[in-house]
C-alpha cells in the first residue's frame, strides 16, 4: 500500500456506526474512494458512499471492538499501489501490504490489524542504469533507465504517466533506493524508481490491437483446442473439485508470459502456501530461471477481511498494467472472480442497496466488464507493445452456469474453459469439457501455429474436433443399445476418440514431464493418434475385424507419449510399430 | 465502563435493540439481566452512536423493556488452559460435567485472526485413518479441512468416530502413551440430539479418548443462536492447544447445517437482504472464517485438522451449505444412501469424494510409491464400472463385451471388498494398497494405463480372474 500520502493526513471525522466491515462517519472531509484511517488503531478503509454529512467506509480489516465516537482520518488520496522494483518475488495481501513484512512486524503467524507496510521496500537499493542523457526529451511512460530486478526481468523505470515530461537536466547512475531521484526534468519534475497509481483507474495506453500471438500454456487441451491469445481474456467456471485452481496454477507455471500476476481472491490459505513453496523451486520453461523471478502474488484468502478481497483484483491488474507499459506480456490469474463478486454483494447488502439478481448489486456486470476490459494487447504510449491477458476462475454455486457471475463473465470474455464435474469424478484432468468450451481467438491464432508449429495445425485439429463430436453422438446410441450393436466403423471411431481423450486431452499436472507439453509435442501426439486412425480404417476396409485391430499391442502405448521426455523418437517408433502391426493383419 | 442501561426499545427473535448514550464497541459482549434475575449473554451486532443491536445467545424469552443491559467492554473470550482436556463444556463454553471451574492460563478472543498465508506450512503429513476409502483414495493430511457430506439418517457419526479413534501418523515414534500423547480431539456439537451426543460420549469414554478431548455441547434444544459461537470456542481452543501446547488437534464439528440455520435465523431477524435460499450473503465469508482455522504454521509443531460434518438437506450437494463448504474446504467425503442400504460400512462414495491435499501427502517416503497410480487407476476403473451399470439396466450383462464385464465386476468388488470394511476394522495403508492391487489385477494389464509400467511388473497379481483372497 502506498505510503507517500500519509504525511498530508487531513480533516478528522468521527465514527457514527459500525456494522462488520461497513463503518459510517460524520464530519469527514473526503472524496469518493479516498483512503481513510479508522479508529484509534488506524484501520485502513475506503470511502464508498457520501450522503449528506455521513460518509460510508468499507474497512479492510476486522472491526471488532471499534466503537462510535472514535476518530476517522482521511488521506485525501484514493487507494493506490506502489510501483517499482521489488514487486516480483513478492507476496501481497489485497491492498498491497507485503505478507512477509507483516509477519515480521506483527511477530506472529496471525494477521493482526492496524499494521501498515509499504508495497515495495523503501530502504533497499537497486542498480539504476540510465537509458537517457542530459538534453534528451522524455514524455510520459518513456523509459529513463533499467534496473536488473531479477535474473529474468529487467525492470524499466518510466516517467510516471501523469507527468508532463520535458528535457532531462540531471541523470544519476548507480545504486539508489526507490525514493531517491534518479532523473530530473527541466520543468522541475523529478523521477524516482517508485511511482504510485490509483488501482481503480486504468493506466493510459495508446490503442488496443487485435491479438495474434497465443499465450502458449503447455496444456494440450488449451493450446490444441481452445487457445488463449496474449492480451486475451478467459474464464474458467467450474463446480468445486473440478480443478479450477490446478488449471490456474498450471497456467501460472507454464504460460509463456514474461510476467505472471497471481491473485488469490478469497480462496484457500493452503493453496497460496503451496504456490509460495512450489514456485521458487520451479523453473520458468522459457528462461530456465526460478519461476518466482517473474511472479507477483496477491493473496487475500477467504478468511481475510472481505473489503480487501474486493480490492485485490484491482491491485493485481494495476501491477499487471505497469509491467505492460514496460513492453512485457503479462498474464493475470484471478482465482476466483466469484469471491470478488460476493465481496461486492456483501458490502452492497450492508449498504442496504437495492439488490439485482440473486442479491448481487445491479452494477455487477459493469464492474466485471470494466475489469476484463483492462486486458488487451496494447500499443503503449511510450511506443512499446505489451499485453495483459486475464484468466478469471469462476465458482458458480452448485456448478450451475446460469448464475449471474458466470453469465456476466461469459458476455465479456472470448475464451471459455468449462470445467465439468463428471470428468473430474472419473479423474479425467484437466476436466475441461471439450463440447462446451470455446475460444473465439482460434482463427486469429491459427496463422501463428501454422508458421511456428506445423502447416496443417488447424486441419489436424479439425479432425480431432470432428472425431470427438462424432463420439459424443455415438455415445448417446451406445447408452441405449450397447457398443457391440454399432457398425464396425463406428466402433473404431469410438476407439480412436477414446485415445484422443486419454492420450491427448488428459494431462497429468503432477507428473514431472507430462505437466508441460510444448505445442510441437501436442501436435505430435495428435499426429500419432491420426496415424492409428488412418491405418486402422485402412485395415477395416481391407476386411480386418475391429476387435483384431484394436487388440494390436502397440496401440495402448499412445497413452504413454505424454510422459516421455524424448518424445520425438518415441512417437516415431510408435507410429512405425502401429503401422507395421496393423498391416500384418491383412 | 460497565454502565447499565434500561433502554431496550425492541425485541425481535434473537435480537435486542437498546438505546445508549456512550460508544459501544462492535462485537462487544453484553449481559442482559431479566426481571427474575437471570443473566443472558449476547454480542453487539451493530453499534451506532445512539443505539445498538444485540444478538442474544441464550434466547430472548423473559427479556422485557425493563431488563437491564450491561456492556462489558470486551469481545467474547475463551478461557484457555491445557486442563481443558477431558472436560465437557456447554455450547457457550461453561463446564457442564460437574467438574471445577476453569482456571484459565490465558484468554483469547474467539474471533480468531487469519493465519498469514506466508506463515503457513503446506500440509503434507499423511494421517492414517485406517479407512481404505479415505487412506487409499482420498487421503487426509495434517492441517487439512476435510468435511463429511452426509444426509439425515446416515452413519456419518460412526465414520467420524472411527476416524477419531484410529487416526495415527505412521512412522512416528510417538506411541508411548506415558509421556502424554500429542494427539487431541476437539468435539464441537451444534444442535445435535441428546441421543447422538450420548453416542459420541459413550464412545469417547469407552475408548478412553475423553482424556485427550475437549467437548463442546450445544444440543438440539439449546438456543440456536448459541450455535454461532460454539465452533469459534472450539477452534480457539484448538489453536491454543496446537500452536501453544504443540498438540496435533483433530476438530470434529457436527452438524454444520445447524450452524448455518442459526446464521439464517439471525440474518432474517435483522431483516438483511437474503442470498440464496434465504441464507445470508456473507455465509461464504463466515464459513471461511471457521474452516480456514485449520492448518499448520511454519516453525510450530502442532497442527489443526478439521473434519466438519454436515447433513445435506435433501441429499442435495448444490444446496448452499455443502456448496459453499466445498468451495472452502480441501475436498469432501461423501456418505452415500445407496451404499448404506446395501450394508456397506462405512458407506463412503468414492467418486465424488476428493482430497485436494492428497497429491502432496502420498508417494515414496510418505505412504508408498505406487499410491498415486493405484488410486488414480481405481478411480478411473470404478467410474467406468459405474457408467456401465446404467447400461446393464437397459441391455443386460450378456450384451456387453468381456472388457465391460470385467469393469462391472471390478466396480462391485471395489464396493464390497475395498470400501466395505466395518466401523471397527483398522487397515494400514499397506493393507489398503495391497487390496487395491488385488482388485486391479482382475483387469488385463494393458488396461492399467495410469500406472507406471515398472510398478505393474512389480505388483500385478498374475493369477488372472481368480481373486486371491476369495472370501466370498
Amino acid at each position: 500500500m502506498s505510503q507517500a500520502t500519509e504525511s498530508d493526513v487531513r480533516e478528522d471525522g468521527q465514527i457514527e456506526s459500525v456494522s462488520g466491515p461497513v463503518v459510517t462517519a460524520t464530519d469527514l472531509d473526503a472524496k469518493m474512494n479516498d483512503v481513510v484511517y479508522v479508529g484509534h488503531e488506524g484501520l485502513m478503509g475506503e470511502v464508498i458512499e457520501i450522503e449528506g454529512n455521513i460518509t460510508t467506509i468499507q474497512v479492510y480489516e476486522e472491526t471488532s471492538a471499534v466503537s462510535p465516537g472514535e476518530p476517522v482520518e482521511s488521506t485525501g488520496a484514493p487507494l493506490s499501489v506502489d510501483l517499482g522494483p521489488g514487486m516480483l518475488d513478492a507476496i501481497y495481501d489485497g491492498v498491497q501490504r507485503p505478507l512477509d513484512v507483516l509477519e515480521e512486524k506483527m511477530g506472529s503467524a496471525f494477521l493482526d490489524r492496524g499494521v501498515d507496510a509499504p508495497g515495495i521496500d523503501l530502504e533497499k537499493t537497486w542498480e539504476f542504469n540510465p537509458e537517457v542523457e542530459e538534453g534528451d526529451e522524455v514524455g510520459p511512460n518513456d523509459v529513463v533507465g533499467i534496473v536488473p530486478e531479477t535474473p529474468s526481468i529487467d525492470h524499466k523505470v518510466m516517467v510516471p504517466p501523469d507527468y508532463e515530461g520535458g528535457e532531462v537536466v540531471d541523470v544519476q547512475s548507480g545504486d539508489y533506493n526507490v525514493e531517491e531521484t534518479v532523473v530530473e526534468l527541466d520543468n522541475g519534475e523529478e523521477i524516482q524508481m517508485r511511482q504510485e497509481w490509483p488501482v481503480r483507474s486504468q493506466r493510459p495506453a495508446d490503442e488496443k490491437q487485435t491479438p495474434d500471438t497465443p499465450l502458449v500454456s503447455g496444456q494440450r487441451i488449451l493450446d490444441g483446442l481452445f487457445p488463449l491469445a496474449k492480451g486475451g481474456t478467459a474464464a474458467i467456471p467450474g463446480p468445486f473439485g473440478s480443478g479450477k485452481t490446478v488449471t490456474q496454477h498450471q497456467l501460472a507455471k507454464w504460460a509463456d508470459a514474461d510476467i505472471v500476476v497471481y491473485v488469490g481472491c478469497g480462496e484457500r490459505g493452503n493453496e497460496m502456501t503451496e504456490v509460495i513453496e512450489d514456485f521458487p523451486e520451479l523453473e520458468d520453461p522459457t528462461t530456465g530461471n526460478a519461476l518466482m523471478d517473474r511472479t507477483c502474488l496477491i493473496a487475500n484468502t477467504s478468511n481475510m477481511p472481505v473489503a480487501a478481497r474486493e480490492s485485490c483484483v484491482y491491485t493485481g491488474i494495476t501491477i499487471a498494467e505497469y509491467f505492460r507499459d514496460m513492453g512485457y506480456d503479462v498474464a493475470l490469474m484471478a482465482d476466483s472472480t466469484s469471491r470478488w463478486a460476493e465481496a461486492m454483494r456483501e458490502i452492497s447488502s450492508r449498504l442496504e442497496e437495492m439488490p439485482g439478481e440473486e442479491g448481487y448489486p445491479a452494477y455487477l456486470a459493469a464492474r466485471l466488464s470494466e475489469f476484463y476490459e483492462r486486458a488487451g494487447y496494447f500499443q503503449n504510449i511510450n511506443g512499446s507493445e505489451g499485453s495483459v491477458s486475464v484468466i478469471g476462475a469462476v465458482s458458480p454455486p452448485g456448478g450451475d452456469f446460469s448464475e449471474p457471475v458466470t453469465q456476466n463473465t461469459l458476455r465479456i470474455v472470448k475464451t471459455f474453459w468449462a470445467l465439468d464435474a463428471d470428468l473430474a469424478e472419473r479423474r479425467h484432468f484437466p476436466a475441461i469439457n471439450w463440447n462446451e468450451s470455446y475460444s473465439l481467438y482460434r482463427d486469429q491464432l491459427d496463422p501463428w501455429f501454422e508458421d511456428n508449429v506445423a502447416a496443417d495445425w488447424s486441419e489436424q485439429r479439425q479432425w480431432a474436433i470432428d472425431t470427438l463430436d462424432e463420439e459424443d453422438e455415438l455415445q448417446e446410441i451406445v447408452q441405449l443399445v450397447g457398443k457391440d450393436a454399432l457398425p464396425e466403423d463406428q466402433q473404431l471411431t469410438l476407439e480412436v476418440a477414446r485415445y484422443l481423450r486419454e492420450a491427448w486431452l488428459q494431462q497429468d499436472a503432477f507428473h514431472d514431464i507430462d505437466t508441460y507439453c510444448e505445442p510441437e509435442k501436442t501436435y505430435s501426439i495428435l499426429g500419432a493418434i491420426k496415424t492409428f486412425n488412418d491405418e486402422a480404417f485402412d485395415a477395416l476396409e481391407a476386411g480386418v475385424p475391429v476387435e483384431e485391430i484394436t487388440a494390436v499391442d502397440a496401440i495402448p502405448q499412445l497413452n504413454r507419449i505424454g510422459v516421455q521426455d524424448e518424445w520425438e523418437e518415441y512417437v516415431e517408433e510408435l507410429e512405425d510399430d502401429i503401422s507395421e502391426q496393423i498391416r500384418e493383419l491383412y | 465502563m460497565q454502565k447499565e442501561y434500561q433502554t431496550i426499545t425492541e425485541i425481535s427473535g434473537p435480537l435486542v435493540f437498546a438505546e445508549v448514550d456512550e460508544p459501544v464497541g462492535y462485537d462487544e459482549i453484553v449481559e442482559i439481566e431479566t426481571g427474575d434475575g437471570q443473566t443472558r449473554r449476547g454480542q453487539v451486532l451493530e453499534s451506532t452512536s445512539d443505539f445498538v443491536a444485540i444478538q442474544v445467545f441464550e434466547g430472548t424469552e423473559g427479556i422485557d423493556r425493563n431488563s437491564s443491559v450491561r456492556f462489558l467492554g470486551e469481545t467474547l473470550q475463551m478461557k484457555l488452559t491445557e486442563d481443558l482436556l477431558g472436560r465437557v463444556l456447554s455450547g457457550s463454553g461453561e463446564p457442564i460435567d460437574g467438574g471445577p471451574e476453569i482456571e484459565p492460563d490465558e484468554e483469547r478472543p474467539i474471533v480468531g485472526e487469519a493465519i498469514n498465508p506466508y506463515s503457513r506450512e503446506y500440509p503434507e503429513e499423511f494421517i492414517q485413518t485406517g479407512v481404505s476409502a479415505i487412506d487409499g483414495m482420498n487421503t487426509l493430511v495434517r492441517g487439512q479441512k476435510l468435511p463429511i457430506f452426509s444426509g439425515s439418517g446416515l452413519p456419518h457419526n460412526d465414520l467420524a468416530l472411527q476416524i477419531a479413534r484410529q487416526a495415527t501418523v505412521p512412522e512416528e515414534d510417538e506411541g508411548d502413551d506415558d509421556e502424554g500423547s500429542e494427539f487431541a480431539v476437539i468435539f464441537g456439537a451444534m444442535g445435535i440430539t441428546q441421543e447422538e451426543a450420548n453416542e459420541f460420549m459413550d464412545d469417547f469414554e469407552r475408548t478412553g479418548a475423553l482424556e485427550r478431548s475437549v467437548v463442546f455441547m450445544n444440543l438440539a434444544d439449546d438456543p440456536a443462536v448459541e450455535r454461532t459461537v460454539t465452533p469459534r470456542l472450539a477452534l480457539t481452543t484448538a489453536e491454543y492447544l496446537a500452536f501453544e501446547k504443540d498438540y496435533h488437534v483433530l476438530v470434529i464439528l457436527t452438524d454444520m447445517t445447524n450452524y448455518c440455520e442459526a446464521l439464517r435465523e439471525i440474518g432474517a431477524a435483522r431483516e438483511e437482504v437474503p442470498g440464496r435460499r434465504g441464507y445470508p450473503g456473507y455465509m461464504y465469508t463466515d464459513l471461511a472464517q471457521l474452516y480456514e482455522r485449520a492448518g499448520r504454521i511454519e516453525g510450530e509443531d502442532g497442527s489443526v485438522t478439521q473434519i466438519p460434518i454436515l447433513t445435506m438437506p435433501g441429499d442435495d450437494d448444490t444446496h448452499p451449505i455443502p456448496d459453499l463448504t466445498g468451495y472452502i474446504t480441501e475436498g469432501q467425503i461423501y456418505v452415500d444412501r445407496d451404499l448404506n442400504s446395501q450394508g456397506i460400512e462405512p458407506p463412503t462414495y468414492v467418486l465424488p469424494s476428493l482430497s485436494r491435499l492428497m497429491d502432496d501427502g502420498i508417494g515414496e517416503g510418505l505412504t508408498r510409491e505406487d499410491h498415486a497410480d493405484v488410486s488414480d487407476q481405481m478411480y478411473a476403473a470404478y467410474a467406468e464400472g459405474e457408467d456401465l451399470r446404467d447400461l446393464v439396466n437397459i441391455v443386460g450383462r450378456e450384451a456387453l463385451s468381456e472388457r465391460d464385464n470385467k469393469y462391472l465386476d471390478f466396480a462391485d468388488d471395489f464396493e464390497t471388498e475395498f470400501v466395505q470394511q466395518g466401523f471397527r476394522t483398522n487397515r494400514s495403508i499397506d493393507e489398503t494398497l495391497d487390496l487395491g492391487w488385488e482388485l486391479l489385477s482382475q483387469l488385463p494389464k494393458e488396461e492399467l494405463n495410469r500406472i507406471d509400467e515398472e510398478l505393474i511388473e512389480a505388483k500385478y497379481v498374475e493369477d488372472e480372474g481368480e481373486p486371491v483372497e476369495a472370501e466370498e
